[in-house]
């Protein structure tokens, strides 16, 4: 067994894992946050991205043990205030999903990736970007248009209240 | 329409829930003292089972309970069926093998469930999995349905000789054999329909709960018809009486056909949960749903297209080999046939077609519905022919096409389907304009000079949705009918819940069924909520397939609509003292025509609750239900148009147009329907371009059993569509819609391959279209 500690979403918990428990099961089922998902076991398919200080990565493909000491978030820390993230937004305005399942995934993978290219994205990058993210709804199109158009809306300095 | 009403581009009210991480789906279904099973799984394709050892296992810590095959017998707990007959020419019924949800002499393919293991967790349960000894006899397997039939085969079931379920046809083969001896050319193509594994990213899996106080069971489960479901456990494999069954499928993470079908683990965990006292939950991961979720497609086809001197088309001849794998699953004979021959007259007018279809059993995965289920297979056919004999005949592909057009309407097929309407011409030329089809051979000049093959395909594909009225499909050997029913439920204040059962599974009913409610009634979008997915709310239904959501369940709701509209208005005429027939609904508000006396809704809502003054012997109350059945199936049809660039030297294929035109009739959501022709293309794209299914053909191993073997299309492997609509409202429904749900998966494989095999100059090609079957056909043309 290891004993763990992490932030998730900005608050600090603790734990006692068995070693070899994922830290998408850490989330999932001993945290109660079943937004982040499992879509497969080879770290192909991506529903299970999370932010680990301040980076995506796939949860799955990760011991909970090695991210003791981290800052961690998942699709339920992104809204803020009740405010949707512009990323979460953009997916709602641009239909950007279906099912919703790889949706957490994609949204934080989103997030990350904007972060990276703070210059702006077009649409070959954001394609080549979402390789480790698969959508079986979507055909991709919509997912496209709402990580272009966050990107648009965040590069745009915030209007003063 | 209003801004909310039919028509209008609305963002979905359920995606609040999904983008903050709140959907709730199986998986994320947690009941106190909830156990967690893993299934032990063959690993032959083809064995006996001499002897299951679950000793060892059952010592193993944290496990609560092994069960098996024969436990499960003596709990009476009956073989999985397969739920629609079909009759061989020679009249004889379908030769259906048993299927026990956990084998008890016999596995016959890699994943066949043997046992299940309880235990406190997912890793207990796994570890005691390996743990179960079964010691198999392997026998030889046979994975292609073709040398299955073949004189030797390894047999698979004993009901069927020769491992032919039946050999079925449609049409008329003597006029058609007479019309291709006499026609002035005839094009034969031998056509492989790929077999796909559906892949909805959330992998299938069932919490089954037994209260042994109510003696009643309650399945969480990754469904698309939690009504069929239930019905299906209770009357055929005796898990429990309806009334003792609550079924509920919750958030359900993508379908496509793989959650309509009762499989094996859902009536084992129900089953198990009672046998051990504890809930059970399973999750399948990736591996077992590459191996054990129904796969899709798998025909061989041999074709026949015959033409008169003005290049019309006389006659059409088909003979497929369909693959069922190793069981027939739940509606697996009704795709090779009643989905599949009855669209081979596509968008044409032709005199006579004959299909000839074998169903055949092989040591593979069961085969179902997926996407399009068989209509995809019949435009494949079609339209590769059509495209081939085009080119043979010298003529445009566009034009061919056009030549051969249904005109008018309604148009009778010679295999049994009634076209209601449409304007083919309309859409095609939407396509050929949005394509640029003109400027195609100067683009193809540009490309060469960059050395670049350029190539353009189109598909103008039909199929029938809209599944399906109950009596003629019932006359076809359903087992079901194939109705949907609505319950619209006013609240006292005037608020609306509307019950359908229609399941949404990334579809997004809550927002389209609530704009047919709040168009009707005038009423703001979030006043209107729709329930679904399970069957203590909803009291029946039969769920979401085939495109019938909206063509059948919204007219279920337009049914049961009228009936409240009818009694609200005779509630207002008697509280405003004016004729009923005067009373109008519009925003919100229940006037008097041309006057301005008028209540507001609620206030009508609020009056049917209180009673106090209510037309002399009304009901309190106002809510009303309806059964909708069709009176025909829908059909829906398009163009669409691919443009492929093909590297030469590595035979990669880049996407570098697809443009697409449907006729769905009316469009409810514009937002929706797009996403779902997207979703549908990628699907096409990903048949036609990257996806196949393959079996060890000795071991009959899968080898394409995760994401590392089996190539799903991901963002890079598409482009942005263009897509558009033309609109004939289907006159068969109240409000002419057509369903819009399978046409990109059923219009775009044709069209891709079209594509490239213009650009390579070989018509023949085998999907998946990889680069090396693209470089080696290009290296044969030269």
């Amino acid at each position: 067994m290891a004993d763990i500690s992490m932030v998730i979403n900005g608050r600090e918990v603790r734990g006692s894992v068995e070693d070899r428990t994922l830290l998408v099961h850490f989330l999932r089922e001993h945290q109660g946050l079943t937004g982040t998902h499992v879509g497969c076991d080879t770290s192909q398919c991506g529903a299970c991205v999370v932010h680990v200080d301040g980076k995506a990565v796939k949860s799955c493909t990760m011991l909970a043990a090695q991210a003791s000491g981290s800052e961690v978030t998942t699709i339920e820390g992104l809204a803020k205030d009740g405010h949707l993230h512009p990323v979460q937004a953009a997916f709602k305005e641009h239909h950007g999903l279906q099912c919703g399942f790889c949706t957490p995934g994609m949204i934080m993978a989103a997030v990350d990736m904007i972060r990276r290219y703070p210059g702006g994205l077009d649409e070959k990058t954001v394609r080549a970007e979402l390789e480790g993210n698969i959508c079986r709804c979507t055909g991709y199109h919509n997912i496209v248009k709402a990580v272009l158009a966050a990107s648009e809306a965040m590069s745009k300095p915030a209007v003063a209240a | 329409m209003g801004i909310e009403g039919i028509g209008a581009r609305v963002a979905r009210k359920e995606d609040k829930r999904f983008v903050t991480g709140l959907g709730r789906y199986v998986d994320d279904m947690v009941v106190p003292g909830m156990k967690y099973a893993v299934f032990v799984r063959s690993p032959h394709a083809h064995a006996a089972i001499r002897s299951i050892d679950t000793s060892a296992a059952k010592t193993m810590p944290g496990v609560i309970g092994v069960l098996t095959g024969p436990e499960l017998k003596s709990d009476g707990i009956g073989n999985l069926i397969c739920g629609w007959m079909i009759h061989s020419k020679d009249g004889s019924p379908m030769k259906m093998g048993a299927w026990s949800p956990l084998a008890t002499d016999k596995v016959r393919y890699v994943g066949d469930a043997v046992a299940i293991v309880v235990a406190e967790s997912r890793s207990l349960a796994r570890d005691a999995a390996e743990a179960v000894a079964v010691e198999y006899d392997e026998l030889p397997a046979v994975t292609d349905a073709v040398k299955a039939l073949e004189a030797g085969a390894p047999q698979i079931h004993p009901e069927a000789a020769n491992n032919l379920i039946y050999d079925w046809e449609l049409g008329d083969a003597a006029a058609t054999d007479q019309a291709i001896a006499g026609a002035a050319h005839v094009t034969r193509m031998r056509i492989v329909n790929n077999r796909l594994i559906p892949n909805a990213i959330e992998p299938r899996a069932a919490l089954g709960h037994y209260n042994p106080a109510e003696d009643h069971f309650t399945l969480w489960t990754t469904s698309q018809n939690p009504h069929v479901a239930r019905l299906v456990m209770s009357a055929f494999y005796n898990v429990a009486p309806e009334n003792k069954l609550r079924v509920i499928a919750p958030d359900v993470g993508g379908g496509f056909g793989s959650k309509i079908y009762i499989y094996p683990e859902e009536v084992v965990c129900l089953w198990a949960s009672k046998r051990t006292g504890v809930p059970v939950k399973w999750v399948a991961d990736r591996t077992e749903s590459f191996l054990c979720d129904a796969h899709g497609r798998d025909h061989v086809t041999e074709v026949a297209m015959a033409f008169d001197t003005d290049n019309r088309v006389v006659g059409l001849k088909v003979d497929t080999i369909a693959n069922f794998g190793a069981y027939m699953s739940l509606f697996s004979s009704c795709v090779p046939t009643y989905l599949y021959a009855t669209l081979l007259s596509g968008q044409y007018a032709f005199p006579h077609i004959h299909c000839n279809v074998r169903a055949v059993y092989t040591n593979t995965a069961p085969v179902d519905a997926y996407r399009g289920a068989g209509r995809p297979e019949a435009t494949y056919v079609l339209e590769r022919v059509m495209e081939t004999a085009a080119r043979e005949l010298g003529m445009s592909p566009a034009e061919l096409r056009r030549r051969n057009f249904i005109r008018e309407f309604p148009h009778q097929t010679p295999v049994i389907m009634n076209y209601d309407g449409g304007d083919y011409e309309a859409s095609l030329n939407a396509a050929m304009q949005a394509a640029d089809y003109a400027g195609f051979p100067a683009r193809r000049e540009e490309a060469k000079r960059r050395g670049k093959l350029r190539g353009i395909g189109m598909s103008c594909y039909i199929e029938a949705c809209g599944l399906a009225p109950s009596q003629a499909v019932g006359s076809l050997g359903a087992g079901v009918g194939l109705w949907e029913s609505a319950e619209v439920r006013v609240n006292a204040a005037g608020t609306i819940e509307v019950l359908t059962g229609s399941h949404s599974h990334g579809q997004g009913h809550e927002t389209t069924f609530a704009q047919v409610v709040a168009d009707r009634l005038g009423l703001p979008l979030d006043q209107v909520s729709i329930v679904h997915g399970d069957t203590d709310k909803v009291q029946m239904g039969m769920g979401t397939y085939g495109s019938r959501s909206g063509a059948v369940g919204i007219s279920a709701i337009v049914k049961a609509l009228d009936k409240v509209e009818t009694k609200a208005k005779k509630i207002a005429a008697h509280l405003l003292e004016a004729d009923e027939g005067d009373i109008v609904i519009e925003n919100g508000e229940v006037k008097v025509a041309g006057t301005d006396r008028s209540l507001p809704w609620f206030q009508v809502a609020l009056a049917a609750y209180t009673a106090h003054n209510l037309p002399a012997g009304m009901e309190p109350g106002l809510k009303e239900t309806a059964f909708y059945d069709p009176t025909n199936f829908t059909f829906p049809a398009g163009c669409y148009i691919c443009e492929v660039e093909i590297d030469p030297e590595t035979g990669v294929t880049e996407i570098v147009q697809f443009v697409a035109a449907d006729d769905f009739g009316t469009i409810i959501n514009p937002l929706i329907v797009e996403g779902q022709v997207h979703g549908g293309i990628t699907q096409g794209v990903g048949q036609a371009l990257l996806e196949g299914c393959v079996y060890d053909p000795t071991s009959g191993q899968l080898v394409t059993a995760s994401y590392m073997d089996y190539t799903m299309p991901r963002a890079a492997d598409v482009p942005s569509f263009k897509v558009s609509t033309t609109s004939t409202p289907s006159p068969s429904n109240p409000l002419g819609i057509k369903g819009c749900g399978e046409a990109g998966a059923i219009g775009s494989p044709p069209a891709v391959i079209n594509a490239i095999t213009d650009a390579i100059g070989n018509n023949d090609l085998t999907m998946p279209a990889t680069p090396q079957r693209v470089w080696a056909a290009l290296r044969k043309a030269q």
